[in-house]
């Protein structure tokens, strides 16, 4: 490649030996570009890989559980006799945890993400920002650690029924996890808003207050949405802290102080027990997998779709 | 009349003060929970935190516990992961942002790189064993796990590059095409070098990512106690975040210690990453000007 710059120019003399040199720099250019194509199908070919590995085994875990059972079956219990498939307890804690963490994450987030827009001087923001994309750099596993050693008692020295493996622990720490997602990108979506619609709220009259509520946060309106959605998505997906910190007890319960057990804590679950392949066991995480493939697909999708309809929107 | 003018004016501007004290009180408490969580694993670690705990095997005992089966695993996955995926993520950004036309396919390609960006990492891991543990009979071997982490990055790397080579002018192009370069030989030559820093920036993004990431290899079956060092591609592996779930997970006191020790080295290995990654940002800031 390197000694191409002098080939390069057209020579009108020797046509027949440039000739041949473009020839092949022609099937090498061809070359490298289907390599480079190749690259970028592999990233279609992992989805692909994803949805059919999770789509044979769950389809073999089917043939042993009815579809009806494991969608609206009250207990979960694969692991002990008499067994029981029903993935609503795992979806209940899922949803559990999300939740909390979502309602730790969102005013928060969405308060930060104003300040830094709307009132923060230059200084602070450049102070801030770094320091929230080092909580977002925090592997989950240590969030998981803090839960334990320090969520989880202050917890229980509040309320006496607590557990030691709760939701409500896993849902503090996951809130602050997803916590610098909803800030980067409401902020973003908030400073895209036009100066000119702040300004001509400013020449009738409003106070700070009115342009930021009633002006520049309806404007980035479907912006912060997707931004929650987003987080919220990855609340679902979370693993390692909730595995450490919500315990392992599948249950149907809207009782943040007990121990439950999310999709995620399962798959862990069974991947680090001896459960042997091929049986009907084994294939639960198929079939959680693609149930926990779905949920997070859906709402990345979704928004996306609400991201994309808003930029379009200023552009 | 006036008077009651001026009593709603006062209260606006209350009601404004207070929502601006708590947005700055919403801004504060982001920055104390960054805080106090540096501050736990510090004042539990930092004791545990000596050579011998750096250089000695996993034991049943907390004080004799070590993570040098664990760093070693972490940064052969690390490697293996970047070898890996570096080239497969910059390639893809290339066919995309430089060959690949706006039509329908290429949109495509880009939604699906933007949805696994968010697929959940444990299912990354369900993936690799299906495909690299069961189907290509890898086993729980490094080489599997690393294969399940490329995966896991490869969308991080991917959406940096692109930017990065988005960044480049494209003036640049026009020039070196117009002296008679071929499109691989503008790409190569010009636009490359001039997105390093922001390929780069990508790279070492996803090599953190890698290194902190724990579900997949636990749900390729990665297991907490690997008594040697994998010297191997086939060897058996764990890994630092493996570690630390194992210790957390387990109720003495002393674990907990060990656990934070181990978070501290994590961190540390996280901070030098990212401070690689500023400084080759500044580095490029000042030399590229367009």
């Amino acid at each position: 490649m390197s000694d191409g710059t002098a080939e390069t120019f057209p020579d009108q003399k020797g046509s027949f030996a440039s000739g041949r040199a473009s020839t092949v720099r022609k099937v090498s250019e061809k070359f490298i570009q289907c390599i480079l194509f190749f690259c970028a199908a592999i990233s279609v070919l992992t989805t692909i890989g994803i949805v059919l590995v999770l789509l044979a085994e769950a389809m073999q875990f089917f043939r042993d559980v009815r579809p009806w059972d494991f969608l609206f079956g009250t207990k979960w219990s694969p692991l002990l006799r008499p067994q029981h498939f029903g993935i609503l307890p795992l979806l209940c804690g899922t949803c559990l945890v999300a939740a909390g963490a979502a309602l730790v994450a969102i005013p928060i987030g969405l308060c930060t993400a104003i300040y830094l827009s709307e009132y923060a001087s230059k200084i602070v923001r450049e102070i801030v920002k770094p320091l929230l994309e080092i909580l977002a750099g925090i592997p989950s596993v240590v969030y998981g650690y803090l839960a334990i050693v320090f969520v989880s008692p202050i917890i229980r020295s509040l309320f006496e029924s607590a557990n030691v493996f709760n939701a409500a622990s896993a849902s503090i720490v996951v809130g602050i996890m997803i916590l610098p997602m909803i800030v980067s990108l409401s902020e973003e979506v908030l400073r895209a808003v036009p100066r000119s619609l702040r300004e001509a709220s400013y020449a009738l009259g409003a106070t700070k207050l009115d342009v930021t509520l009633k002006v520049v946060v309806p404007a980035a309106f479907s912006g912060i949405l997707a931004s929650f959605l987003l987080a919220i998505s990855r609340a679902v997906g979370e693993t390692m802290a909730v595995t450490l910190a919500a315990g392992a007890t599948p249950k149907l319960t809207l009782n943040p102080l007990e121990s439950i057990q999310t999709m995620t804590a399962y798959i862990v679950q069974v991947s680090q027990g001896d459960t042997p392949a091929g049986t009907v066991e084994y294939r639960t995480i198929f079939a959680v997998g693609l149930t926990l493939f779905f949920t997070t697909m859906l709402m990345n999708i979704l928004a996306q779709w609400v991201l994309r309809r808003t930029r379009e929107k200023y552009e | 009349m006036s008077l009651q003018a001026t009593h709603r004016h006062k209260w606006s501007k209350f009601l404004s003060r207070a929502f601006a004290s708590a947005c700055l009180f919403a801004t504060l408490s982001c920055v104390l929970a960054l805080i106090l969580l540096l501050w736990q694993v510090f004042s539990h670690g930092m004791d545990w935190l000596t050579w011998d705990f750096i250089c000695a095997l996993p034991s049943r005992f907390p004080a004799k516990a070590g993570i040098r089966t664990a760093l070693a695993g972490s940064l052969w996955l690390m490697g293996l992961t970047t070898i890996i995926s570096v080239p497969i993520g910059v390639g893809a950004a290339i066919y995309l942002e430089e060959y690949a036309t706006a039509n329908r396919l290429r949109t495509l390609v880009q939604t699906n790189i933007a949805n696994l960006a968010g697929v959940p990492s444990i299912v990354y891991g369900i993936l690799g064993l299906g495909l690299f543990v069961r189907f290509m009979a890898l086993e729980r071997s490094i080489l599997a796990g690393a294969l399940t982490l490329s995966l896991v990055v490869l969308p991080i790397i991917i959406l940096a590059s692109q930017e990065a080579l988005r960044a480049v002018p494209p003036s640049i192009r026009h020039a070196s095409l117009a002296l008679g370069a071929t499109k691989w030989q503008t790409i190569w030559h010009q636009v490359l070098p001039a997105s390093v820093p922001g390929i780069m920036t990508g790279v070492i993004l996803a090599m953190a990512r890698a290194l902190g990431e724990a579900a997949p290899l636990l749900a390729i079956g990665a297991v907490a106690y690997v008594p040697f060092v994998p010297n191997r591609l086939s060897d058996e592996f764990t890994a630092l975040p493996i570690q630390i779930f194992n210790w957390s997970a387990r109720p003495q006191e002393d674990f907990h210690s060990v656990a934070a020790a181990g978070i501290i080295v994590l961190l540390v290995v996280l901070v030098c990453l990212n401070a690689i990654a500023v400084f080759v940002r500044y580095r490029a800031s000042k030399r590229i000007r367009w």
